[in-house]
């Protein structure tokens, strides 16, 4: 059996205070209470405060590109499929570089679990406006406020059918680990949004901010119900609910690969008198 | 040709009983299934060629010696029942000109249609007979083609992408990332249509970014990974070429140059992207570019591409461009005894004994050991596109990065050298004349060395492993040219990319140069003009 220190990882370079240390603890906690061993994870990161996580843990890692975790993830999916895929990202990593790749990651539904650490703001790059900043957000990089309305990644994941939508918050670190127990052994795409406090750039988004409004969603509320889970995934500002918002039992894209159902990719063996008869199609 | 739905669209053929290695300006037949067709290429006819058509259904009806009316439709229609079968009653036409027999179109409508049932074979079958004895009894002067019997030996037909596509599979690639774009759809279609058959993977990626992305994932997890595009999807590669140079992932991508800028001419061909694909990526990290001359090429340097970036964990590129790798050739054969397959990667049995695993650990050659995820007992592979220490943890230290370029660039670099092959020399071996060429030239340029071989030391001298340079201990390919009295240096593209990287590499200036930027390939006559005006 695993335990927290054979997860432990570099020392973090974060400020002080950070939510990302308790996100962080808590990865470590939620791995070794389901069992999993450093050698059957892989965290793929890229780049921001969240982007250097996979460094102060201790699995397999692929620390790649700003905006980049979701297709590196997913093909290494594809690839060995008895991994367990983790993508860690920032809100700007995932929501604006690649929020391509995250509309077609909820599509595709490979069997990964995506943390964002939505700290509503730029960290790394001190303090710029991210998708998901309130409008208004007074920053160095935004003269007349920000202007755009904020990104809601969970009505977007949930109008998609993304087959789990959750948010946690840093700042309950018991519920935080429940919910990415929950992601990591769901079958299917994961999302789980965590409310991440940034105490140096972001004044507005403090732990107050959020202890304030956070809830739990109720013990009898039902998942499976998508007009619901979109109008519970509608509520902020005043009231911030945190949760299991959305499953949709569905197959994931490895289970629809028939190429690697019965060993994953990586494993099959190659010689050329597989493939040596291939030549003959082309006389 | 044009792989693109609507508008015109061609296909040329040439056939001969010694190898044919280029296209042709002029033609003797030209088959012209509209107004159209006739209208664009009625001045590349022979004046004693043909040109087939059909009147009723063009409603327009030609003079001249050259124009044989063929009621395509109506034959059809009166022979298979439904005019769709015109083109099959046309390309019986074309053979009956020729006097070649219907058995092999006989064999190919079976196999086209078999799908569709017995009575649409027989139906099309007999359109291609019609118009086979149509042509065969109403053609003026066809014995002047007097063909000779073909010998009926079976040859491979295959184009640039197929022979691309082939070359991965038969290196053990095993996933495939790409978005479609010409004309480097050709693999992704290729591929696919033998992913079951082979086991592979093949995802269409919701851009070009992403298929970068994902075949670095796929590679980072242990399997060989290959991805494609022209150079608008290229250029939106160029960041995770990078990535894959930093984090030391073996990546093999086909770039099929198209003309840009921009969406450019999207089915025409150009030679266009090679200092783009040698620049590409910010930092400094190796890379190999391939560009092959045919086919044959193209399938052995696929081959060479995988396992050199597996070997020394680098980007390799099979740059092409759309007219070679959209036509067709025939070879007698594929020898796959010059294949190679060495597996580099390293799972738990070699890493027994071995205490801690370091992804980038330092060594002499700066190859370290691969391992694989999962694969390699408890051992962790972790890989970062920050710069990073041999465990691959992020760093800031000038010490460490110091030693990291050297492992990663400098010292990869000279071994990979080592592995390139001298350019090809084709003709005399003491020419006063020297045509240059590199990538899909290689065949035009040979036939013009072929014309002019009987009263001239010419030779030509062919460049298919690009970058890094050969080494020149072996064949001073440098001194070889300097000792010729007239180098021409050929390419298609306008402002001599080849010509200037060969100056930067070696010093070496060609004073002479042939270049044709017009979208199209160069053809026998166009470029024997041009090198008739230097001799
Ligand atoms: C292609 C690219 N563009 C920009 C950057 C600079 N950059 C690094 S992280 C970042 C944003 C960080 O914000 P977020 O993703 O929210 O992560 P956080 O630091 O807040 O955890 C930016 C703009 C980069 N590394 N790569
Ligand atoms: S800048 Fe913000 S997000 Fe980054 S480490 Fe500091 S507190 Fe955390
Ligand atoms: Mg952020």
């Amino acid at each position: 059996m695993p335990t927290s220190e054979d997860y432990e990882g570099q020392v973090p370079a974060w400020c002080p205070g950070c939510g990302n240390f308790q996100i962080l603890s808590t990865i470590k906690q939620a791995l070794v209470e389901l069992g999993i061993e450093p050698w059957e994870v892989l965290l793929v990161s890229g780049i921001g405060q969240a982007g250097k996580l996979p460094h102060y843990i201790k699995c397999h890692t692929f620390n790649g590109l700003h905006g980049r975790t979701l297709p590196v993830a997913t093909a290494a999916k594809l690839a060995n499929h008895s991994l367990h895929v983790i993508a860690v990202a920032g809100d700007g990593d995932c929501y604006a570089e690649g929020g391509n790749h995250f509309l077609h990651a909820i599509r595709r539904s490979p069997n990964i679990s995506l943390f964002v650490h939505n700290n509503q703001i730029y960290g790394l790059t001190k303090g710029q406006a991210s998708p998901t900043s309130a409008k208004g957000t007074h920053t160095p990089a935004q003269p007349f406020g920000y202007l755009a309305h904020p990104f809601n990644p969970l009505s977007l994941a949930i109008s998609q059918e993304c087959s789990f939508v959750a948010r946690g918050f840093a700042g309950d670190q018991e519920h935080l680990k429940e919910l990415m127990k929950a992601a990591i052994t769901h079958r299917g795409f994961s999302l789980l949004d965590i409310l991440q406090p940034c105490v140096t750039f972001n004044k507005i988004n403090t732990f107050k901010w959020y202890r304030e409004r956070v809830y739990k969603l109720d013990d009898d509320y039902d998942p499976y119900n998508q007009i619901k889970a979109f109008e519970k995934a509608l509520e902020w500002e005043d009231k911030i609910p945190n949760g299991i918002f959305y499953k949709k039992d569905k197959e994931t894209l490895e289970e629809m690969v028939p190429t690697i159902h019965e060993t994953p990719l990586v494993r099959k063996k190659f010689s050329f008198e597989d493939v040596k008869h291939e030549i003959e199609k082309f006389y | 040709m044009s792989r693109i739905r609507g508008g015109h669209n061609f296909y040329q053929v040439r056939f001969s009983d010694r190898k044919v290695l280029a296209s042709k300006e002029i033609v003797d037949i030209l088959l012209a299934l509209d107004l159209n067709t006739i209208e664009i290429h009625k001045n590349s006819v022979k004046e004693e060629g043909f040109i087939l058509y059909d009147s009723e259904s063009m409603k327009k009806k030609f003079e001249g010696a050259q124009f044989i009316d063929i009621p395509f439709r109506k034959i059809a229609f009166d022979v298979g029942k439904n005019s769709v079968m015109a083109n099959t009653v046309a390309t019986g036409s074309v053979l009956g000109l020729l006097d070649l027999g219907l058995d092999v179109l006989n064999d190919i409508l079976k196999m086209t249609f078999r799908g569709k049932g017995e009575e649409i074979i027989e139906k099309n079958i007999a359109c291609a007979e019609a118009g086979y004895n149509y042509a065969h009894s109403n053609c003026p002067r066809c014995e002047a083609f007097g063909i000779p019997e073909p010998d009926g030996k079976k040859l491979l037909l295959i184009d640039g992408v197929q022979a691309i596509g082939m070359g991965a599979l038969v290196s053990g690639c095993k996933f495939y990332s790409a978005y479609p774009m010409s004309p480097s759809t050709g693999i992704l279609n290729y591929l696919a249509s033998r992913a079951e058959e082979y086991g592979l993977v093949i995802e269409q990626a919701e851009d070009e970014i992403s298929a970068i992305n994902m075949t670095i994932g796929a590679s980072f997890a242990g399997v060989r990974a290959m991805t494609g595009s022209s150079g608008g999807g290229f250029a939106l590669m160029v960041e995770g070429l990078s990535l894959a140079g930093i984090t030391e992932t073996p990546l093999v991508v086909a770039e099929m140059q198209r003309p840009g800028p921009a969406t450019g001419l999207p089915t025409r061909t150009e030679q266009g992207d090679l200092l783009f694909v040698l620049y590409a990526g910010h930092g400094e990290f190796p890379r190999v570019i391939f560009e092959p001359g045919t086919p044959e090429q193209a399938f052995y340097l696929t081959n060479k591409a995988f396992e050199l970036s597996e070997k020394y964990q680098i980007p390799v590129f099979i740059q092409s461009d759309q007219y070679l790798g959209e036509s067709e050739w025939t070879f007698e054969n594929f020898d796959f005894e010059r294949l190679v397959y060495n597996d580099y990667r390293v799972r738990e049995k070699d890493l027994e004994g071995v205490e801690e695993y370091k992804r980038y650990k330092y060594s002499d050659t700066g190859v370290s050991p691969l391992a694989v995820p999962g694969e390699a007992g408890k051992h962790l592979v972790v890989a970062d596109s920050d710069e990073h220490d041999e465990e691959g943890h992020i760093i800031e230290d000038s010490e460490t990065r110091i030693k990291m370029v050297q492992k990663r660039l400098l010292k990869k670099l000279p071994l990979i050298k080592k592995e390139i092959e001298a350019p090809l020399l084709y003709g005399d071996p003491s020419p006063e004349i020297v045509l240059v060429g590199h990538g899909s030239t290689y065949g035009v340029i040979k036939e013009i060395v072929d014309i002019y071989s009987k009263d001239r030391k010419i030779a030509m001298m062919h460049f298919s492993q690009i970058y890094p340079l050969p080494e020149q201990d072996g064949f001073d390919y440098i001194e070889f040219l300097k000792n010729a009295g007239l180098v021409i240096s050929i390419e298609n593209n306008a402002s001599g990319q080849f010509a200037k990287f060969i100056r930067a590499e070696t010093g070496f200036e060609f004073t002479h140069q042939i270049l044709k930027y017009d979208g199209r390939p160069f053809t026998i006559e166009n470029l024997k003009e041009e090198v008739d005006a230097y001799l």
